[in-house]
């Protein structure tokens, strides 16, 4: 039944912060009624129409893997959790706009996913230090979501919003800021919705098109023992 | 004038558990999470900082520091303070958080917190009737009613955890139970994960792909819902041909995404033990395994211990460490203060055990009701000099109860955790052989 090309998509962030609500959100475009602890991995298909409204536009399928847990596990659930960030085409790093840790987590986790280790200390860095060079010559497209909005007092969204858009800025990424609650923030035509779409067609971009012109090697395989098969596997 | 000193002495102490538990909390066990209610942090801080004030009472009054008169007034104050946040505080707290998480009952959170409160004062009194503590001399809101109470609780509460934990502790050290795991155990694992993976999103691409065509048609896509919405599903099978197939395939979705979970639990598991076995052949590893051994030969005594004591309708008098010291001395002949001595040791092991139980209960919120009880339980090991001061400020209160129930629940908590551990150590290489 997969007719259509597809291209898989990870959803990171710390516990507690929506992924799965957003997950829900963008793929049946409802409100989950009672979100629950992820355990593992959940997945969700997205149709997404690439380059809408022109003679190319082709539908493509995205997968959201919204892999549950927090950066401080146990090693051997990160272990685990590798084996779900082989061949990926996009990250979403999803926050939480009223807890200042889970936006200094997504640092951890995006080097958690990019295979690029982070010294295991307990010390976190923060914005002004950070590397940016690791990210530049990242060719994931990343895309920073802030949930929880509604729950920001008015008076002090001017200051998160700075604040996020730093965090976006370190990422090299866009940032979208919403409600997971709240249909009307991915209604099509918003703001919210132009930056989601012009975020799928980046990934898919890269995925399929950028190979023909210009031979830029895909994500690298994470070097694990049975690397090879493991490979083919996802590959049909 | 040496009142004053002492009180001194001894608040300045408070302060410093204070602030050790505000950092305790803020660095180990809240290391990854924001906490944004600073009640709980206080309230934490406070109750550790009163429970460790106990303790050092204890060592105070088996070092004779500190006026005598002193001591007593500050055990009776600490008491009080313990109880009254035991008691009074955190279980309104715990309401209060519970009720403020049920979206519906939002409004009128205090109401139904005081509710909870109530309900829960009510079981606690009710908790007293079977058990034989009530003396007819005290009267209701007396110290020791709470005290024999909340002992209760605790003493049940350390018991099954010990219990637990005598059975567990071996079983985690020793590397003879550990399984043998191979690389290719875990990479066959991961594989079926990533096949399962690939069969719910094949599943839910037919899903979003249907439901996109029917969406285009201008069907109208309404969930059957109730008994009547199903049997109309069913025979308006024609038009809405794909309805059904929906419901089926989301079930069949549902339960590859438990497999999914289980095998990912199971794929977590094997690299824990892996590990597990490769830190057992560094140095350090060995060394924990030969005091796991150590650890429980002392664990099996002392379910020996417990039942002799139920099936003898014995009080331990002596705990382990001073019997074996006292025969250890007579056998070897040596001129040894056996008592001076055996009370340190025990005392010091009383200590271990317990300030390596606080550290796994400081994260749940019992640990005060913990103290208490095993401040009575400290009780029972030392020797009968130092029993007098505690006696007198806790009442009277029926010890030895105490200690069979302590006992009693001891051999249940150990022989079910055995038997716990045997099933789930049978069953897990089983899993492993299936295709």
């Amino acid at each position: 039944m997969a007719s259509l090309d597809r291209v898989k998509v990870l959803v990171l962030g710390d516990s507690g912060v929506g992924k799965s609500s957003l997950v829900h959100l963008l793929c049946q475009n409802q409100v989950l009624g009672n979100p629950s602890w992820t355990v593992g991995c959940s997945v969700d298909v997205r149709l997404h129409d690439y380059k809408e409204g022109t003679p190319e536009e082709k539908t493509y399928y995205i997968e959201l893997w919204d892999v549950g847990g927090s950066v401080g596990s146990a090693s051997s659930v990160k272990s685990t959790r590798a084996v779900f960030y082989n061949s990926v085409n996009g990250i979403i790093l999803v926050h939480d706009l009223t807890n200042k840790k889970s936006s200094q987590n997504l640092y951890r986790w995006s080097l958690e996913a990019l295979n690029r280790d982070l010294v295991p200390t307990g010390v976190l860095v923060t914005n002004g230090d950070y590397d940016r060079e690791q990210f530049a010559d990242n060719q994931i497209p990343l895309l920073v979501i802030g949930t929880k909005l509604d729950q920001i007092h008015e008076t002090k969204r001017h200051e998160v919003l700075t604040r996020t858009a730093f965090l976006a800025e370190d990422f090299n990424a866009e940032e979208i800021n919403l409600d997971c609650t709240n249909l009307r923030c991915l209604a099509a035509g918003s703001s919210n919705a132009v930056k989601l779409s012009r975020f799928f067609d980046k990934v898919i971009e890269k995925r399929y098109f950028l190979r023909e012109g210009n031979q830029i090697p895909g994500f690298p395989d994470r070097k694990r023992f049975g690397g090879g098969p493991l490979k083919s596997l996802h590959y049909d | 004038m040496s009142f004053l000193i002492d009180s001194s002495i001894m608040i300045t102490s408070q302060i410093l558990f204070f602030g050790f538990g505000w950092l305790f909390f803020m660095r180990q066990l809240f290391k990854d999470y924001e906490v944004r209610q600073y009640v709980v942090q206080v309230i934490f801080s406070v109750t550790f900082a009163f429970s460790c004030t106990m303790f050092e009472l204890i060592i105070f009054e088996i070092l004779k520091v500190l006026n005598s008169s002193s001591r007593y007034f500050h055990w009776k104050m600490n008491l009080c303070v313990i109880l009254l946040i035991l008691v009074f505080m955190v279980p309104f707290y715990i309401g209060y958080f519970i009720v403020s998480n049920i979206r519906l009952l939002h409004k009128q959170r205090l109401l139904f917190s005081c509710l909870l409160w109530l309900t829960f004062m009510y079981f606690f009194w009710k908790l007293g009737d079977p058990f034989p503590i009530l003396s007819p001399k005290h009267g209701i809101l007396s110290i020791e009613q709470l005290i024999s109470r909340v002992g209760v609780i605790g003493v049940t509460l350390m018991a099954l955890l010990s219990g637990f934990g005598a059975v567990n502790c071996p079983y985690t050290y020793m590397s003879y139970f550990l399984r043998n795991v191979t690389d290719a155990d875990i990479l066959a694992l991961e594989r079926r994960l990533l096949q399962t993976m690939d069969m719910i999103i094949s599943k839910k691409k037919r899903m979003a792909m249907t439901r996109r065509t029917m969406f285009q048609k201008g069907e109208v896509h309404n969930k059957p819902s109730g008994f009547w919405g199903m049997i109309k599903s069913v025979t308006t099978s024609i038009p809405g041909s794909e309805m059904p197939d929906l419901t089926l395939i989301q079930q069949e979705v549902d339960a590859l995404e438990e497999l999914s979970r289980q095998l990912f639990l199971e794929t977590a598991d094997l690299y824990a033990t892996k590990e597990r076995i490769e830190y057992s052949k560094t140095f350090k590893g060995k060394y924990f395994n030969f005091l796991g051994y150590f650890f429980s030969i002392y664990c099996v005594w002392k379910i020996f211990m417990a039942t002799i004591n139920i099936v003898f309708d014995r009080v331990g008098k002596t705990d382990p460490v001073t019997r074996g010291i006292e025969i250890t001395v007579n056998y070897l002949g040596i001129q040894f203060d056996v008592k001076f001595w055996s009370q340190h040791i025990s005392f010091i092991l009383v200590g271990i055990i317990i300030v390596t139980s606080i550290r796994g209960l400081l994260i749940t919120l019992t640990k005060g009701m913990y103290f208490v009880s095993s401040v009575l339980l400290i009780r029972m090991s030392m020797p009968l000099e130092y029993r007098t001061i505690i006696t007198e400020v806790l009442g009277e209160l029926q010890f030895n109860f105490y200690h069979r129930w302590f006992d009693v629940i001891f051999l249940v908590s150990a022989l079910s955790s055995i038997l716990f551990l045997y099933l789930a150590h049978k069953q897990a290489p089983e899993k492993h052989m299936a295709p």
